[in-house]
């Protein structure tokens, strides 16, 4: 199809889609959310370093580490998801594998959410 | 997907070689060269130029090679003092006006120059800015107010009010900012760039503007502002000094305070 579209008509497209502040926003609280959890992530995995299973379990078991671990992994996939959200949207033009692809990287986060809550829940009351 | 690679007839060829006989100060300047009528690839061809015999721009060797050894190199300029935008191009690598980059600042034994990064090119140095221009008619760049102008007066505004404007106004549009811009090459469709952002915030910082909220409606969306990923290649590559980036940062800081965290 030619286009014979005015310029400034093409330029406008769509017009704003009045949206966008809120993945951006996120996107930040979850980084200050992560800054703070990733070095309680590390002092935790490293103190655990010549633990024995038995150990490990209970430590992840204590209720402020179980509560961090969960605020931990749902801050980092929520953040992984946002990011991914731009490299797709930067970079994949053609428009159905672009939709394909957001909506996949949405759904994997939400189910990895849940799979490592559920992980954490089992440790620290099976314990 | 975005294109990483160019398409097979715009990779550039090498091309011919004009020498100086007998020049005093040689300097070598390749010059990317693409006509649109004989169906050629575009070629650098490189030009030998006395420095002896030569003004101190880069401006001024590309005027002297047009003007006494290849007539049929294309491109734009008008006021050779930085205040236009005309002779915006690609100099040794940095986004920048031919007419105030001074020639012993280059880097290195030869010059090269290319057209803007990303942009449908005219002939040899020009760029089509159709739709760079055309973004800039969508933000309605001018002063939008409800109150009807005083009858027998200026709008007035207080010198802190004017200072708000200062590092905004000095933009001359030479695009050098947004075709450095990554998010502009791959997104440049729908993301308005550094030049565009910073021409919208220039009017959002008006104290006489009274049409701040349309103006962030119209600024609100995930490819026209929120592509910028705060690269910074605009405010490291403006000759004018200017910080597009901060003046970004400052639409979003905007919007972000008429939500609620």
């Amino acid at each position: 199809m030619s286009d014979m579209r005015n310029p400034l008509g093409r330029a406008r497209g769509l017009g704003s889609a009045k949206a966008g502040t809120g993945h951006w926003w996120m996107q930040r609280l979850t980084a200050l959310a992560l800054v703070v959890l990733s070095v309680w992530f590390l002092i935790t995995v490293l103190g655990l370093l010549h633990a024995d299973y038995p150990t490990a379990l209970a430590t992840l078991a204590r209720p402020w580490n179980a509560v961090l671990m969960v605020a931990f992994t749902t801050a980092m996939f929520w953040h992984a998801q946002l990011g991914l959200q731009v490299v797709i949207e930067d970079y994949v033009h053609t428009r159905w594998l672009e939709t394909f692809l957001v909506v996949l990287v949405k759904l994997l986060a939400v189910l990895s959410v849940i799979a490592a809550a559920l992980a954490v829940v089992r440790i620290a009351l099976g314990h | 997907m975005a294109e990483f690679t160019l398409p097979k007839n715009s990779r550039i060829n090498p091309g011919k070689h004009f020498k100086a006989e007998g020049a005093k100060k040689p300097r070598t300047f390749r010059i990317y060269r693409w006509s649109p009528d004989d169906g050629e690839n575009p070629r650098m061809d490189s030009y030998e130029v006395d420095l002896a015999s030569c003004g101190p721009m880069v401006l001024d060797a590309l005027l002297k090679i047009k003007n006494e050894i290849d007539p049929t190199l294309t491109l734009r300029r008008s006021c050779r003092e930085g205040i236009c935008g005309s002779c915006a191009m690609n100099i040794d690598g940095t986004n920048t006006l031919a007419c105030t980059r001074a020639i012993e600042d280059c880097r290195g034994g030869e010059v090269a120059i290319y057209p803007l990064p990303h942009m449908p090119v005219v002939k040899d140095l020009v760029p089509d800015l159709t739709h760079f221009y055309a973004q800039f008619a969508s933000i309605k760049p001018w002063l939008r107010t409800q109150s009807p102008a005083p009858s027998d007066a200026e709008r007035l505004q207080s010198p802190e009010e004017r200072k708000k404007l200062d590092g905004l106004y000095e933009c001359i549009l030479c695009a050098c900012c947004s075709t450095s811009c990554p998010s502009y090459w791959w997104n440049g469709d729908k993301y308005l760039g550094p030049a565009i952002l910073l021409q919208a915030y220039r009017w959002i910082a008006d104290s006489r503007d009274e049409d701040t909220g349309s103006r962030l409606d119209d600024l609100e969306d995930p490819f026209k502002l929120y592509r910028c990923h705060t690269i910074m290649n605009c405010t490291r590559t403006c000759p004018k000094g200017l910080n597009p980036a901060k003046a970004i940062a400052e639409i979003k800081k905007l919007i972000v305070e008429r939500h609620s965290a």
